[in-house]
């Protein structure tokens, strides 16, 4: 029987249309309980392949047969080695090519909407690891917001599009993932924006990114209007596009809110929280689309595999927007946490621009599943 | 560098190659033995650590130098179901009260590299197969506690030094995997 690789963009489609897949995950125990591939019609199992070497009869019988059976590891190796001794066994297997890395890697770009002028709106998800960032085009331009470190792709999906990267745009400081802002404004020739207050004492130059400056995507009148909005940090800056789109950055979810702790302000910045959900927000169109930065788990996931909601819908669903007294609010944001995002302080001197890593460690600094919200 | 019984390169090779090749060379051990396996692959720490415990085995440590990874570990030995006949015997909680007394010494007698990586401090290390030979470095005059790591090479150390005439040895049950005192690393 035979085994057949998978690539992560393959896998993320069949994740995106909810199709049958059994995922047979041959990393160590901590790993797989850490962070692991999800869908709403995935079933894994996890057996760490060095408990496979002996053979894999045992496995044999736990897998289905009417699934496509997915065999998955860190980096592919040992997700080879595995998928083979079931080929001899007599199974059609897949093993997901690059494994976990490239799975933690991959975006899939999902158009959102259209935008007047002609515009379109597109979200980059990056489903192995829920962060989200978008590209605002119109009439041959470009606008990047919230950039991962994969900047090829966004600059081919540019190419492909015909439209010219003019501005990429940061809403904070990003502790969870590394932001690919700065690299694609060099290469381009774009200009980066980043709220000033989140950037202090960077020593690369930058647009100060500020509440009543208009960022214009392309030479008509697709306006991306800045709406200052602390609380995950204090420089938070959310982005109305369009006057029909609200991007929220990590202040606002779909299921969830922002965490104010990954500084190590959280007493202090709890305040901004409120004041920004609680106020700023609720003085806002409720007809606005909210497109977060993030995703927490594969529910907020719209059938097209976008991730967004209207504001009116939120302001009634959401639970971390509807918590009346602020004494609870304080103690739910500060006292009740999740772990915090693996090197997290690491990635944010990264961000600033105080320390520099090569790809390998790069890569290594984002492992591991996102945890900016608080449910 | 700590002393092991069999070294295994296994530089420069992906998952899962170190385990694979680890696994091959463990099975030509004797119980007990020492193997450090080097290797490059950074997943290798968390792999080998979690590949001991399901195939009980002992993962000691590792030593990172520059880039390689010096993992240590010792074969399954049996030694859980440890029968101990020497007397007298004491408790880890009897030997912890007994450590500041003037009168006492600790004799470690489990292989270079497990004691290289957690000991009881001011513990002299004699691993039990050159307990014969170091046998004259202990004084007779003290106290004697063995220690290992359940009970079951202090048992025939203990025997072995009570042979030699020393007349005040006991045994430590179970040991360093119940150890909840004070540690130090070398």
């Amino acid at each position: 029987m035979t085994v057949t690789p998978m690539m992560a963009k393959q896998l993320a489609q069949k994740v995106i249309r909810k199709e049958p897949i059994f995922v047979l995950d041959v990393r160590n125990h901590d790993s797989f309980s850490d962070w692991k591939i999800e869908g709403e019609n995935v079933q894994s199992i996890n057996i760490p392949y060095f408990d496979l070497l002996d053979g894999v009869e045992e496995v044999m019988k736990e897998l289905p047969d009417d699934r496509e059976i997915v065999v998955v590891c860190a980096k592919e190796g040992s997700s080879i080695m595995v998928a083979d001794m079931l080929a001899e066994e007599g199974k059609d297997v897949f093993y997901l090519q690059g494994g976990m890395k490239a799975w933690s890697e991959h975006l899939e770009p999902v158009k959102v909407g259209d935008t007047t002028q002609g515009g379109e709106i597109y979200q980059f998800v990056r489903l192995g690891k829920g962060c989200l960032s978008y590209m605002v085009l119109s009439n041959g331009e470009a606008s990047l917001i919230d950039a991962t470190r994969m900047t090829d792709v966004y600059i081919e999906f540019a190419q492909s599009k015909g439209v010219k990267i003019q501005h990429v745009l940061d809403t904070h400081l990003h502790a969870d993932h590394i932001s690919g802002g700065r690299k694609i404004a060099q290469q381009t020739g774009a200009s980066y924006w980043l709220p000033p207050k989140d950037a202090v004492d960077v020593p690369y130059s930058y647009e100060a990114l500020e509440e009543g400056k208009v960022i214009t995507v392309g030479s008509t009148t697709i306006h991306i209007q800045p709406i200052y909005s602390p609380g995950h940090t204090i420089g938070s800056t959310s982005f109305i596009v369009d006057d029909a789109y609200l991007l929220s950055g990590d202040i606002l979810f779909i299921d969830s809110i922002g965490r104010p702790d990954l500084a190590g302000l959280a007493e202090d910045w709890v305040g901004d929280l409120r004041e920004t959900l609680y106020s700023r927000y609720k003085n806002l169109s409720e007809e606005l689309m909210v497109l977060p930065a993030h995703f927490m788990i594969m529910e907020e996931l719209n059938d097209n595999g976008s991730v967004g909601k209207k504001l009116g819908h939120l302001l009634s669903e959401n639970h971390g927007l509807n918590i009346e007294s602020e004494e609870e609010f304080r103690q739910k944001v500060t006292g009740n946490l999740p772990p915090q995002p693996n090197a997290y302080q690491e990635i944010r001197e990264l961000n600033l621009g105080k320390i520099t890593k090569n790809e390998e460690e790069q890569r290594e600094m984002e492992i591991g599943p996102n945890r900016c919200a608080i449910r | 560098m700590i002393q092991a019984n069999e070294v295994l390169d296994a530089k420069g090779l992906a998952c899962p190659m170190p385990i694979v090749k680890t696994k091959k060379v463990m099975n030509n051990l004797e119980p007990g033995q020492v193997i450090q396996v080097q290797a490059t692959d950074k997943g290798s720490t968390a792999d080998l650590k979690a590949w001991a415990e399901s195939a009980n085995h002992q993962y000691l440590g590792t030593v990172e130098e520059g880039d390689v990874l010096h993992h240590y570990l010792r074969k399954a030995s049996g030694e859980e179901m440890a029968e101990t006949t020497h007397e007298p015997t004491v408790s880890n909680e009897e030997l912890e009260s007994a450590l500041d007394r003037e009168d006492s010494m600790v004799l470690d007698v489990r292989e270079e590299a497990e004691f290289a990586f957690s000991h009881i401090p001011g513990a002299k290390s004699i691993p039990l197969g050159k307990l014969e030979e170091q046998m004259q470095e202990l004084d007779k005059n003290k106290n004697v506690y063995v220690v290992c790591r359940t009970g079951s090479r202090s048992d025939l150390a203990a025997k072995k030094l009570a042979n030699a005439g020393f007349g005040k040895v006991h045994n430590v049950v179970p040991g360093m995997s119940g150890w909840n005192g004070k540690t130090t690393s070398l």
